[in-house]
């Protein structure tokens, strides 16, 4: 199947390039599109509700794929900051490392960073998956609310600070955990759902490989005995 | 905001062509600093693996009917020794044959009204108001030779919007740095720095203040890496840095990391930008590692 090809180095600029894919110049719904010379843009493929492929070739900057709801975004090589930030369904995956913030306050759909994720991983994270093929700095998961963030390699310090209902399966080890994150125990339907979910990201690890974490449930729950605080 | 890029080349092939490479860097980086731009070039004689051949100084003059030769030849004739001066717009360069320290004392006792933009063997330092573009081709950076290079765009938070409050700040031989963020305590380090380390400032910029501390940590032995472990004790606030040395290049961030940078480097080079978009035309890069640097990590290369 052939894909439309959109240049950034030739006269498309990132508007044009987004409304196009975005189907406001006419209906793109299973269509395919081929992103070239992305050059760094920011905000590129932001804000696509259409069932629409795009696989862009070469880094972007910053809030790729911000906003993603059906779309299926590939991107061939590193991510800036808040990459997939928002996403409400569909997929967005980069084979190379995303910086800071990537999947921020997503919301469902699936992202997958195939190298290391920066600090604040799925921060704020209210159902989307993340599946980090490397490893996470400093606060990922930091008040995740729901979803699951799987990090094959490492984390560093602060995982899953105020965590809420969001779950963490971690294969390596944390530098430390955040207030309110502990280790969980995990039970056959975890390994059931996290064998599934890796296979979705298209990385073989066997579940049993992973550790999960999530809230201690302690800190946001309102307690009594704390009225004094308030 | 503020943006920031560094350049350092690993094969001195490239040498020739290094303010080619990074002059669209810096202009990149117009949308994160319209204020003000400045870069730093490493170059000339002493250039990296060589001995330095003397001292060199990089001046500011507001005023364009500066008779720097007749300023050259004042100084040569109470050094000692021979001094050239090579004018490039506001500023001009000054090479002699002796130390920097005895020209900066020179300039310091005949005219204080001139401003020392940096001091050195191979460092020189231009930086002016306006867009990065016109600062660049106002100084022809495309067509600077060198080894190294670090530049920033400056949108200004804790100073003036003047040539001075501009970056790169150089307060020691061939040291400079470039500061995205904004420190918290520069003013009781400041003071720390001016009582037991008797340095002099010229601006109220709290970047400056960072790169005292590095002159400060060096002047007492310390290797860049040793320096820029400390700092992070030291320094309270937001930062990004970039610091140039005569033979080194080093990235700090602080340990929250909210200031943009990314690294990216191949057997030829290693940049660093704010943003990704700064490297995107690199030779090499769609091959290069591209990386988000840790927080709180020191990354050196070069033998600083």
């Amino acid at each position: 199947m052939s894909s439309d090809v959109i240049d950034l180095a030739g006269a498309a600029d990132v508007r044009a390039a987004n409304r196009r894919l975005q189907g406001r110049q006419g209906a793109v719904a299973g269509g395919r599109f081929e992103v070239l010379n992305p050059g760094g843009a920011h905000a590129l493929a932001a804000g696509l509700m259409d069932d629409v492929e795009v696989v862009i070739r070469g880094p972007v900057g910053y809030y790729c794929a911000g906003m993603n709801k059906n779309a299926t975004v590939r991107i061939e090589g590193a991510a800036g900051v808040g990459l997939a930030e928002n996403i409400m369904s569909g997929e967005v995956r980069v084979t190379g490392n995303a910086s800071q913030s990537a999947g921020a306050s997503g919301h469902g759909g699936l992202v997958v960073i195939e190298g290391d994720a920066a600090s604040r991983c799925g921060i704020s994270m209210k159902g989307v998956d993340i599946v980090v093929g490397g490893s996470v700095g400093h606060n990922s998961a930091f008040m995740a609310q729901a979803g699951r963030l799987v990090i094959c390699g490492d984390a560093e310090d602060g995982l899953g600070d105020s965590i809420y209902e969001a779950q963490i399966f971690l294969r390596g080890a944390a530098k430390g955990l955040g207030a309110d994150c502990v280790e969980k125990e995990m039970r056959p339907e975890h390994e059931v759902q996290l064998a599934e979910l890796l296979a979705r990201a298209g990385i073989d690890l066997p579940a049993s490989a992973f550790r999960r974490y999530g809230s201690a449930r302690s800190l946001y729950n309102f307690k009594v005995d704390n009225i004094g605080a308030y | 905001m503020c943006g920031i890029v560094g350049l350092y080349l690993k094969n001195p092939e490239r040498r020739s062509q290094l303010g080619a490479l990074f002059s669209p860097m810096l202009e990149e980086m117009t949308g994160r600093g319209p204020d003000s731009a400045g870069f730093a070039v490493y170059r000339g004689a002493g250039e990296a693996d060589a001995p330095p051949a003397g001292g060199k100084l990089t001046l500011y003059s507001p005023a364009d009917w500066e008779d720097w030769d007749a300023l050259a030849h004042a100084m040569a004739e109470r050094l000692g020794a021979p001094v050239t001066a090579s004018r490039n717009a506001s500023h001009a360069v000054l090479s002699a044959a002796a130390p920097s320290q005895a020209m900066r004392d020179w300039v310091a006792a005949n005219r204080p009204d001139l401003r020392i933009m940096s001091a050195g063997s191979t460092l020189e330092i231009y930086k002016e108001v306006g867009l990065p573009r016109a600062v660049l081709e106002r100084f022809g950076a495309p067509q600077m030779a060198g080894s190294h290079m670090i530049g920033h765009t400056r949108m200004a938070t804790e100073s003036a919007v003047t040539t001075e409050g501009a970056h790169p700040f150089n307060t020691g031989d061939d040291l400079c740095l470039v500061h995205n963020g904004s420190l918290s305590n520069h003013h009781a380090l400041k003071r720390r720095l001016a009582r037991e380390g008797g340095l002099a400032f010229q601006t109220e910029n709290d970047s400056e203040v960072a790169a005292g501390y590095l002159t400060w940590r060096l002047a007492q032995g310390a290797a860049l890496e040793d320096a820029l472990e400390a700092a992070l004790k030291d320094l309270d606030g937001f930062y990004t840095f970039a610091v140039g040395t005569r033979n080194g290049f080093a990235v700090l961030r602080d340990p929250i990391a909210c200031k943009p940078a990314v690294l990216a480097e191949t057997d030829d080079w290693v940049a660093m930008a704010s943003e990704y978009r700064s490297l995107a035309r690199l030779p090499g890069v769609e091959r290069a590692a591209v990386w988000e640097p840790k927080p709180a990590t020191v990354y050196v290369w070069g033998t600083a």
